[in-house]
């Protein structure tokens, strides 16, 4: 099963070697001018996890291309660039200029940062003008903040999607204790870590019972045992966010207590194991 | 960098702080300036702290009780573990002719460790109580100042400072000695480049507080 980083949760070349502990690595998102991202303070812990409200900082897409090849050489794994825009014009212009690098395995569209104000064009318009711009592979980073997910994820299937990234950050607020004021500068950031966990399985429980799409899951995965969920769920993939801030090693060890977990169960893979949660005839008890 | 799990061996109170000693096992002490993340128990998120002591086989870090993570950080008791990761980010250049250290209230947190690797340069240490100013136990040979005296107020001229405190006092001591290396302070999720949560403005730029510093030139 692949693991990757969820995308702005790691800088592959200023720490490389937990780069290369994943099976991909997924850039942090560009756009097509560079972004300083907002104001700081951008981050804040709460209890169960954190906000951030970075604000889609990267150094635009002209230079991002320019250094490709020496993120290649530093990162020898497959690189997944993640695609932001603010209309599907400006996606589709960024995937265009993506299509055939070889150093590029796939794209990942953001479709649903929850930290910039421009309302962005229906996640199926983008995909659908990206689709035509492009022949890599291309996966679409949807929001849990929807009343139905799964509609999205067809949605984005029929407008040409090979996969799904699933989930993203969502909006959530924290206050100072004291000044009982907005702890971001932005206000609201976008919440991630544990308590994204169950809302993740659900997205990701909905979209494979909607879709065929390979599936990358994320959302609080800070054990073997929550990517493990995750693939039950429907997961063809597992991706980790804020566990590695908090432990960059995280890759080897979610990856080893993975492989336990599986073998506890009497699953040969986490193929085998993939979507028996949606499944009545598959009995997965701990031995 | 490197990351371990680490034995705590003494929580000692020094005014409103706790000076946390855990044993450094396989990890560097680094520079001073540097600094760690250190795993606060029952918390997401790690905390960033800078070496405050390394005599040998340990490493000594200041920490004032202001938050979750510090309180919990403060709460532990010897023969505790806790993950700590480092060192990180840019330290101080120690190669200067006329050091000066200054530090104000927690800030003084790095200067013991810059002060035992230039055998106890001058020191001007600021704080906002006499409380507070127990922590300058750790710096004997330091001067010593109480609001409303300001560390500019006893700073003498000609030096080359190394100064970390409260951003103001950092604006100060700046104006004062424009080639001044300061160590600033700023929210970080991860200490290494990952986040992008330290932003700090360098240069008229956004940049990562942890990758280009916390120890920066003043400009």
């Amino acid at each position: 099963m692949l693991l990757l980083n969820a995308s702005g949760c790691l800088d592959a070349l200023v720490a490389p070697h937990v780069a290369r502990a994943h099976d991909a690595f997924v850039t942090k998102t560009i756009t097509p001018l560079p972004r300083g991202g907002n104001a700081p303070v951008r981050i804040a812990e709460t209890e169960h996890g954190m906000l951030n409200a970075i604000g889609l900082a990267n150094p635009g897409r002209d230079l991002f291309l320019q250094t490709l090849p020496r993120l290649q050489e530093v990162v020898q794994i497959p690189i997944w660039v993640s695609v932001g825009g603010f209309s599907a014009e400006e996606y589709a212009e960024t995937c265009h200029l993506l299509d055939g690098r070889d150093e590029v395995a796939s794209i990942e569209l953001n479709l649903s940062c929850p930290n910039v104000d421009e309302a962005p064009e229906s996640a199926a318009e983008i995909v659908a003008a990206c689709r035509a711009a492009t022949e890599l592979p291309l996966y679409a980073k949807l929001s849990p903040a929807t009343w139905d997910v799964a509609e999205t994820a067809r949605a984005v299937e029929a407008a040409g999607a090979d996969g799904l990234s699933l989930v993203n950050t969502i909006r959530g607020l924290s206050l100072d204790e004291r000044t009982l004021r907005p702890t971001l500068e932005r206000g609201s950031g976008g919440y991630s870590g544990p308590a994204l966990k169950p809302i993740a399985l659900a997205a990701v429980y909905a979209c494979a019972r909607a879709t065929a799409l390979p599936i990358v899951g994320m959302g609080g995965v800070y054990s073997g045992l929550d990517a493990l969920e995750l693939v039950a769920a429907g997961a063809s993939a597992v991706a980790l966010g804020t566990v590695l801030f908090a432990d960059p090693d995280a890759p080897t060890r979610i990856r080893a207590e993975l492989g336990a977990e599986l073998s506890a169960r009497g699953f040969d893979s986490a193929h085998e194991a993939r979507g028996v949660a949606q499944r009545a005839d598959v009995h997965a008890n701990v031995r | 960098m490197k990351r371990a799990l680490l034995k705590v061996v003494s929580n000692e109170q020094v005014g409103p702080y706790s000076l946390i000693r855990v044993e450094c096992g396989a990890l560097d002490p680094g520079c001073p300036g540097q600094f760690f993340m250190l795993e606060a128990p029952g918390r997401v998120l790690p905390r960033p702290m800078s070496v405050c002591l390394a005599p040998p086989g340990e490493l000594g870090f200041l920490i004032d009780p202001i938050g979750p993570g510090t309180r919990a950080l403060c709460a532990l008791e010897p023969g505790e573990a806790i993950h700590v990761l480092g060192p990180l980010g840019h330290g101080f250049r120690l190669d200067v002719e006329r050091p000066l250290l200054v530090g104000g209230g927690i800030g003084m947190a790095p200067l013991p460790f810059v002060s035992d690797l230039l055998g106890s340069p001058p020191t001007v240490l600021g704080f906002r109580s006499e409380w507070h100013a127990e922590a300058a136990a750790l710096m004997p040979h330091a001067e010593v100042v109480i609001e409303p005296t300001y560390v500019t107020e006893a700073m003498p001229s000609g030096h080359d400072v190394l100064a970390c405190g409260p951003e103001p006092m950092l604006e100060a001591v700046q104006a004062l000695a424009p080639d001044a290396q300061l160590a600033w302070e700023a929210p970080m999720a991860c200490g290494y480049g990952a986040c992008y949560g330290c932003a700090v403005e360098i240069g008229g730029e956004l940049k990562r507080l942890c990758v280009e510093g916390p120890v920066l030139a003043a400009a």
